[in-house]
């Protein structure tokens, strides 16, 4: 087990090196640049090879992505076009609010989709299923931003029941231990700070759940209508065992494997993915901050940023792999 | 009065904008303690829609039961669903067919054991896994603790089937219905489970309920046998009478479209002609009609009835039944003989060599070899037998 955790973490290197291979030739090949985004349109050349020489893209692409390996070694993914901060200390700000935001989304998809994607397949053709298969349409046709606009209407303008952006009261803080609020407020014992922080993050969560939950129910929904017509449910009916047990341990725990391996790439598609949510709900976490460097042409960030994604997708596999051993003997890893 | 009586049981399949499909149509029948009662056809009869209906697994949606299933009093098929969860696996227990797909992947083959124990003995941690260990060695399976821990996919074909039947019998019912238990398992594993199904009736007077297509399980084990046709008993007869007058033309087709050992070289096979879909509403005359060598306008004429034109209690669905006795002569044995070889072998002793359950060849190689003299001075005796008939 622990001999496959380190051969999988240690498949990341050439995983992002290459990918920062690619990365660096993409953007080379892009037209415009940091310096044309800085100086804008009428700046003169001698500006602009000015500044390309101070961000050192004057260099060969093999220099500069040699300077780029030599800084990540040591931890530094360089310094924001933009800002002029370490892109590191600006992910560090962000990264939590949206890795927040993400788990609760994801968290709330799987606790509304799987138990209705059961009930969806158990009673098919009933007016659950038909409520589920055709709300989960929706989920999927809806915009995202759209829905957080209207939540964000409904829910906090005009009924007031939510904080309409930010992720904390200004004053209530939770000592910081991992960066997510609502876990550092559990971690320490500050209630309130949890509290508050989940007031904030429930409207973008339901947004940002959306299309996760219509997924979900999907598949469960799918999987389980196959696993019930297995075999081995007939035999676990035929012993006489309990609703509950023939629908755990036989029925669910067979039909989540196809939908772990989605929930697993539903998780890193929001990391990515939360950017709208986030600005209607002025969430604070790394999307908006990607959305400049993008006109900005930030290329450290958005190296920095790309590369950050695919070690979490990297990352979540390698939980889906593991959650998947422990639920299936056939695939155990030695 | 039998333990379990069925009287009349019909099953149709209704859906939305569908025709209704009757799968079984007044299937009748009694099992008593310690008698072995088969359900013989081939696929589509309506053998295995029979045996889910008596354990109430039948969806509730689109299936509508006809008759009655008298089990100890009560019927089977107005239980309550909560009712027959308490009766399944405690009093009424069933074996599937395939034991790779009817055993749980992802868990280990002991908590498929204890979880019945659990819920009909209430027995729970370790005294459930040491009752689970005994019941897997019961049914021969080697190194029962360890096995416990292991899934599904670590034993053989035979001891999966051996866990399965374990697990059938762990809460000791008095009434076991087998779907074509040994039809996944090659020929030397049918012998050994036959023998153990066998000795599990002997010993504990369970009623056993075996659904087959094999007549080699039939002429090893069964006391009484239904041959069902499109979902109707068309020839229903205790094991010795129909292995010597199969009477009805499909009962008679299938004994004889078994191959034979002792055949001669490149003689050909003589299988019934047609499938099972080539069939006539029961409604408008006999259903086995279009495959049947001896049909008549007559079979057109009307469902034909269950009479006995040779013999009591050997009830036959035909208005043209066969009573030459052809089956017999070209057997070359007598039939008594054929049957007791069949019987003698399926389940083949311990020391012998596994020999495969099916009946045709093997009997007939057996009585040639035991009795190879005897076989043509017998004949005379076999037909004997039917003109007394």
């Amino acid at each position: 087990m622990l001999r496959f955790v380190v051969r999988r973490l240690l498949q990341l290197i050439p995983t992002l090196l290459g990918l920062s291979v690619l990365l660096f030739i993409w953007l080379n090949r892009l037209p415009g640049g940091p310096a044309s985004a800085i100086l804008g349109e009428k700046a003169t050349e001698a500006e602009v090879a000015r500044i390309n020489r101070a961000l050192g893209l004057d260099q060969p692409v093999y220099v500069q992505y040699g300077r780029f390996i030599k800084r990540l070694i040591e931890g530094d993914l360089g310094t924001s076009t933009q800002t002029g901060q370490p892109v590191m200390d600006e992910f560090l700000l962000r990264f939590p609010a949206t890795v927040e935001l993400s788990l609760m989304a994801i968290v709330l998809a799987v606790a509304v989709g799987v138990p209705l994607g059961y009930f969806a397949a158990k009673r098919r053709g009933g007016w659950l299923d038909v409520a589920a298969v055709s709300s989960s349409l929706i989920g999927i046709c809806i915009p995202v931003f759209f829905l957080a606009f209207m939540l964000r209407t409904v829910f906090s303008v005009n009924l007031g029941w939510f904080p309409s952006y930010g992720r904390l009261t200004t004053g209530i803080n939770a000592t910081e231990v991992t960066g997510l609020a609502v876990l550092d407020g559990l971690l320490t014992g500050e209630f309130d700070a949890t509290w508050d922080a989940l007031s904030h993050l429930i409207l973008p969560a339901i947004a940002l759940a959306s299309i996760p939950v219509a997924v979900i129910v999907r598949m469960t929904r799918a999987s389980v209508l196959e696993v019930l017509g297995e075999d081995y449910v007939r035999t676990a009916e035929s012993k006489g065992l309990r609703k509950g047990v023939v629908r755990t341990r036989h029925v669910l725990r067979n039909a989540l494997l196809p939908v772990i391996t989605s929930v697993g790439l539903l998780t890193g598609s929001l990391l990515s993915g939360a950017v709208l949510t986030e600005s209607v709900f002025t969430f604070g976490g790394i999307g908006s901050f990607i959305r400049t460097a993008i006109d900005g042409r930030d290329y450290p960030v958005l190296v920095g940023f790309i590369m950050f994604i695919a070690m979490a997708y990297v990352l979540i596999n390698l939980l889906v792999d593991l959650a998947y051993s422990l639920i299936d003997p056939r695939v155990r890893v030695h | 009065m039998p333990l379990l009586s069925v009287d009349e049981l019909s099953i149709t399949f209704t859906g939305r904008g569908r025709r209704d499909v009757r799968a079984v149509d007044g299937v009748s029948f009694d099992v008593d303690q310690g008698q072995v009662v088969g359900l013989v056809g081939e696929s589509g009869c309506g053998k295995s829609v029979t045996s889910l209906a008596l354990m109430g697994l039948l969806p509730k949606k689109g299936v509508k039961l006809g008759g009655r299933a008298e089990y100890d009093g009560k019927d089977l098929l107005t239980l309550s669903s909560n009712a027959m969860r308490d009766m399944r696996g405690k009093h009424l227990a069933m074996i599937f067919q395939d034991p790779l797909s009817s055993l749980n992947p992802v868990i280990p083959v002991g908590l498929q054991v204890t979880e019945i124990l659990e819920r009909h003995r209430g027995m729970k941690g370790a005294a459930a896994r040491k009752e689970a260990a005994d019941l897997l060695d019961r049914v021969g399976i080697p190194d029962p603790t360890r096995r416990l821990k292991e899934y599904p996919h670590q034993l053989s074909g035979g001891m999966r089937q051996r866990a399965l039947i374990a697990m059938a019998v762990a809460c000791a019912p008095r009434m076991l219905i087998a779907d074509e238990p040994t039809t996944a398992l090659d020929v030397t594993i049918q012998a050994q489970i036959l023998e153990l199904l066998k000795e599990l009736v002997d010993q504990q007077g369970t009623a056993l309920l075996m659904i087959t297509h094999d007549l080699g399980v039939v002429a090893g084990l069964c006391d009484q046998v239904n041959v069902l046709y499109a979902g109707k008993a068309v020839e229903s007869a205790g094991r010795r009478e129909l292995f010597a007058q199969p009477t009805h033309p499909y009962a008679h087709g299938l004994l004889g479209s078994i191959p034979r050992l002792d055949a001669p070289r490149g003689e050909p096979l003589r299988p019934i002609r047609g499938s099972i879909n080539d069939r006539i509403d029961w409604a408008d005359g006999c259903a086995f009609a279009p495959r049947c060598d001896h049909y008549t306008l007559e079979c057109l004429s009307g469902t034909p009835q269950l009479t006995e034109p040779v013999g009591a209690g050997h009830g036959v669905r035909c208005v043209n039944p066969v009573l030459t006795g052809v089956e017999v002569k070209t057997l070359g044995v007598p039939a008594e003989q054929a049957v007791d070889a069949a019987a003698a072998t399926a389940p083949a002793e311990p020391a012998e060599p596994k020999i495969p359950a099916q009946a045709g060849p093997e009997a007939d190689g057996k009585a040639e070899t035991d009795e190879g003299d005897a076989a043509p001075e017998a004949e005379p005796e076999a037909e004997k037998k039917k003109d007394a008939s």
